[in-house]
């Protein structure tokens, strides 16, 4: 157990670049969904924020089926339709477009942070949406008005959540404390955030903060001393905000897996020098229970084939983790864009000669995908039907978005999610 | 621009979507970004089907906008037609292509395709789901049937020998039971001896629709989908089409009737079923309870109207509320209302919808998946009788709406969500149990809570999503509440507290009170009966 759970330390891994593996890049139709989606999980991260699409019917259409379920309760998002009216010119989009948002604000005092958010039509008829939010921030005193572009022109899925926290980054008060600390970056479940909390504390890891917060009033502050650890795969634009407020990213692999939650922790007890014995202390037994946890579900995967379609940008570290930790052989790993500099450390952990992808032609995708015959394929929701209908099995990839799956207390379940759909498989009976 | 938290209906795209989805050899190519493949998940999860919609997306972006969006278009129409090889082509935009004015329609007929290409105008900022699948359908019947039709002037062709036939149209994927309905009507039809030249879209081929003009007449099952291709065909093909929408017993038996005029047969085999329960439940004595139970329907104007019908003259209900989001047939709708002694709510704000049911205070709510959203939050009793559907409204079972089968079906489905008649006398005498409480809800169903502790904090949307008893009891600044007469309104059983607090509060005002005291409440409570 203890052999395969000692990963070499980071600084020791293959540094970027030295990996090149082959990218398949294509395009064509993308079965994915647009940024907004984000929406469905960041408006019950930051509890105090409003999300206001601007956008048309299908964006409203968007957010009520995405998820496949409707939410029971007033969310906190809408959508401000345009309507022929407002393309017509007979209306000003722009006073439309207050009148909207002071009709929000009127319904949810207690929200704090107004998000305008770009969509695809908004886009095209090149409404202003920061001049819009600079103004409605000046008009409402005690509400913080941002806009971002969650339109499917300009992001993909997760993306917009990238949008979002890369929004608020200005908005990050100046850290004028002189002191070194942790920014843990990207929307986390709030069970995970609890956990890696004391784990850095125990570690003596800190000050650790979150971005989001989950309340937006509670921005965390930044500036040449914030080490900064991502902890999702796709804010590569965050990322760069963050580089140009003096943050330094802490390079390292993402907390999926026993393995993978070791190797992001460690890379942050190095940046504060923690000795080896300590970090074993702290990290030894939750790191046992993950691995107990994941011994069932790797006798159960080892050497099935998995192929991933692209979906949220979280593929190569699942990938990574499916291989290093349930000893799958990955077939083919689509995503729908490749960060070489924030993936570096999962590229360098993944087997030779995998077939990486970028992008999308789905009609083609399918067709290598029904050449192969994985045992598994992880795709989006408008695909996994009609593939097991063919009898394949599949996992849909957007219950990995809207499941807690970081960390150690968590590589159990993220392993239950890929063999559920096989052992379900075996379970019935009916043809 | 128009504030929505929730839309009863998608945009056009969506409805052309469903009518190609339910052809067998119609294939769709959407101008439409990335993202607006969500739309397929509609088809595959929420209606379990196995196969992909067929619909391909061109997916620009915004790098694409500065240059030719156009071949990216024509590019993706010739693959479409190379890979899936269909018997007819739609193409048209979606609401973001829409803005870039490239005529799909146009670009796609330069490409000289092997087989028919209709081209698809539906207006995104203006128009909805419904609108673009009646559109949709009407083109395609309208360009496969059309070539066949006697030119003006000239007589239709002598009708064939032997029986009468009929299409059924409007059944498309998605649709509200659409699947079951055609199976039970079908069944009636064959009762009387009438034969289905055509059922479309549902299951229809390109084929198919070229024969359409066969049929002696049109049986339209879904007005705002199949009605506008009905009267293209009426006009082109003199086939008379039915008006009645045979959702009840009572509908369905006119239904029979008016079919069997068109067909020249007798109505007399199919103006009963052995199987039909409906009116026996109904009249049992076990049924009693349902004696002026007061519900709010609301759902498309078609499943609205005959919902109402049903509750009024086949269930004893009474109708406090009634309305439809589809303003394209809102006279029917408002006639219907009128003759119920209602007013019309014509709405597709989901807020104010949630107001006028909140304001009606009904015990049961008859609606869509949205107004299941507000009975949930006001803590009443809801059944789903119209779009916009959810994964739940695909039943494994045959549960059609529609002729006999559907009315037993309607009964059930009705009754489900309401408190029992003895269990709602024992509610009445003993309020306080702590396990059968008021505020415990019917007993048979899941969400019956006998703890009596507080409301625990598991509602994961802390903020505003107020419960329905605070907004009930404290929102109204007309009238003033004495401590005891809210104590005693407390008491009374959830499902018939709002009428009493709106009696009382009415009461008072009719007679200048501007305190409502217990005296107030049971004075209330005789002048209104019950």
């Amino acid at each position: 157990m203890s052999a395969c759970s000692a990963p070499a330390p980071s600084a020791a891994l293959a540094p970027s670049g030295m990996r090149d593996i082959p990218v398949l890049r294509e395009r064509g139709q993308r079965e994915v969904f647009c940024g907004l989606t984000g929406i469905m999980w960041l408006h019950r991260k930051i509890q105090d924020a409003f999300f206001l699409i601007v956008g048309s019917r299908t964006c409203a259409h968007l957010m009520q089926s995405a998820a496949g379920v409707m939410i029971f309760a007033e969310p906190r998002f809408a959508t401000a339709i345009i309507e022929e009216r407002d393309l017509a010119g007979m209306a000003d989009a722009n006073e439309e477009l207050d009148r909207v948002a002071a009709q929000v604000l009127a319904r949810r005092p207690d929200i704090k942070t107004l998000f305008l958010v770009g969509s695809c039509p908004s886009e095209v008829i090149k409404m202003d949406l920061s001049r819009a939010a600079a103004r409605l921030d000046a008009a409402h005193a005690n509400v913080r008005v941002l806009a971002y572009s969650g339109s499917g022109i300009e992001t993909t899925f997760t993306e917009g959540e990238d949008a979002c926290l890369e929004a608020l980054v200005p908005e990050l008060p100046q850290d004028t404390s002189g002191e070194t600390s942790l920014l843990v970056v990207g929307a986390l479940a709030d069970v995970v955030e609890d956990q890696f909390t004391r784990l850095f504390q125990a570690l003596g890891i800190g000050p650790v903060r979150f971005l989001p917060a989950r309340t937006s009033s509670d921005l965390p502050p930044v500036g040449p001393n914030t080490r900064y650890l991502l902890a999702q795969p796709f804010l590569g634009r965050t990322g760069a905000a963050l580089d140009d407020r003096g943050a330094q990213r802490i390079a390292a692999p993402f907390p999926l897996g026993a393995r993978g939650t070791e190797a992001w922790l460690r890379a942050a007890a190095e940046v504060w020098a923690i000795d080896d014995a300590r970090f074993e202390t702290v990290v030894a037994a939750p790191r046992a229970r993950a691995e107990r946890a994941l011994a069932g579900h790797r006798a159960a995967f080892t050497g099935r084939s998995v192929f991933f379609f692209p979906d949220s940008q979280l593929e190569i570290p699942l990938a990574r983790f499916l291989y290093e930790e349930l000893g799958a052989q990955l077939i083919e790993v689509g995503t729908p864009y490749l960060h070489r500099g924030h993936l570096d450390r999962e590229l360098a952990r993944l087997p030779a000669g995998v077939q990486l992808s970028e992008g999308q032609h789905v009609d083609s995708q399918l067709d290598r995908c029904r050449a192969a015959r994985p045992d598994l394929t992880v795709c989006g929701l408008g695909l996994a039907n009609p593939l097991e209908a063919e009898g394949l099995s599949t996992k849909w990839a957007i219950e990995l978005v809207f499941t807690p799956i970081h960390g150690f207390e968590q590589a159990g379940d993220l392993a239950e999610l890929f063999t559920r759909p096989l052992r379900r498989r075996d379970l019935l009976r009916v043809g | 621009m128009k504030l929505t938290v929730w839309t009863y209906e998608g945009p056009p795209h969506v409805g052309a979507m469903r009518v190609a989805t339910a052809m067998t050899d119609v294939h769709y190519v959407l101008h439409a970004p990335q993202g607006d493949t969500y739309a397929d998940l509609l088809f595959t999860m929420i209606e379990r089907r196995g196969k992909r919609p067929p619909v391909t997306y061109t997916t620009f972006q915004a790098r694409d906008l500065g240059s030719d969006t156009a071949e990216l278009f024509m590019e993706a129409a010739r693959d479409a037609y190379a890979r899936f090889k269909p018997a007819a082509m739609l193409v048209g935009a979606s609401c973001t292509a829409e803005l870039i004015q490239d005529d799909p329609g146009g670009l796609a007929l330069t490409l000289n395709l092997p087989c028919p290409v209709l081209p698809l105008e539906l207006p995104s900022y203006m128009r909805r789901e419904n609108w673009g699948a009646s559109e949709t359908f009407y083109r395609l019947v309208r360009g496969l049937a059309g070539p066949h039709a006697p030119a003006p002037g000239e007589a239709r062709a002598e009708r064939r020998r032997g029986p009468p036939r009929c299409n059924i149209l409007g059944g498309t994927a998605l649709g509200f039971r659409h699947r079951d309905d055609i199976k039970e009507i079908k069944r009636l039809l064959a009762r009387l001896g009438i034969e289905v030249v055509v059922s479309a879209p549902l299951d229809a081929s390109t084929a198919d629709i070229t024969r359409m003009g066969e049929a002696d007449f049109n049986v339209v099952l879904y007005p705002e989908i199949g009605e506008e291709a009905a009267r293209w065909l009426e006009k082109n093909f003199g086939q008379p089409r039915t008006r009645t929408v045979p959702i009840g017993v009572g509908a369905t038996r006119d239904f029979v009737r008016e079919v069997a005029a068109l067909a020249g047969v007798d109505p007399a085999p199919a103006l009963d079923d052995e199987d039909l329960r409906q009116p026996w439940w109904a009249r049992s004595v076990d049924s009693n309870y349902l004696t002026g139970k007061r519900v709010f329907v609301f759902g498309d104007a078609t499943h609205a109207v005959a919902a109402a019908r049903v509750a009024v003259e086949e269930m004893g209900f009474e109708l406090v509320g009634l309305g439809a989001y589809n303003r394209e047939f809102a006279r029917t709708v408002r006639e219907t209302a009128q003759r119920y002694g209602v007013e019309a709510l014509i709405s597709d704000d989901y807020l104010e919808v949630e107001a006028a049911i909140e304001a009606a205070a009904p015990e049961l709510v008859l609606g869509t998946q949205m107004e299941r959203h507000i009975a949930k939050r006001l803590g009443i009793g809801c059944a789903v009788i119209s779009a916009p559907v959810h994964v739940e409204d695909f039943p494994a079972r045959f549960a059609p709406q529609m002729g006999y089968e559907g009315a037993n079906v309607l009964f059930d489905t009705w009754v489900h969500p309401l408190v029992m008649g003895l269990e709602e006398h024992l509610l009445g005498m003993f309020r306080e149990d702590f396990e059968f409480n008021n505020e415990a809800g019917p007993s048979h169903l899941g969400a019956h809570k006998p703890s009596p502790a507080p409301v625990t904090a598991s509602e994961p949307e802390p903020a505003l999503a107020v419960q329905a008893d605070d907004t009930a009891e404290t929102e109204d600044a007309a009238a003033i509440w004495r401590d005891d007469a809210l104590a005693e309104l407390k008491k009374i059983p959830f499902f018939v507290r709002g009428k009493a607090r709106r009696n009382a509060e009415t009461f008072a005002a009719q007679s200048g009170a501007q305190v409502i005291t217990l005296e107030t409440l049971y004075d209330a409570k005789a002048h209104f009966g019950r």
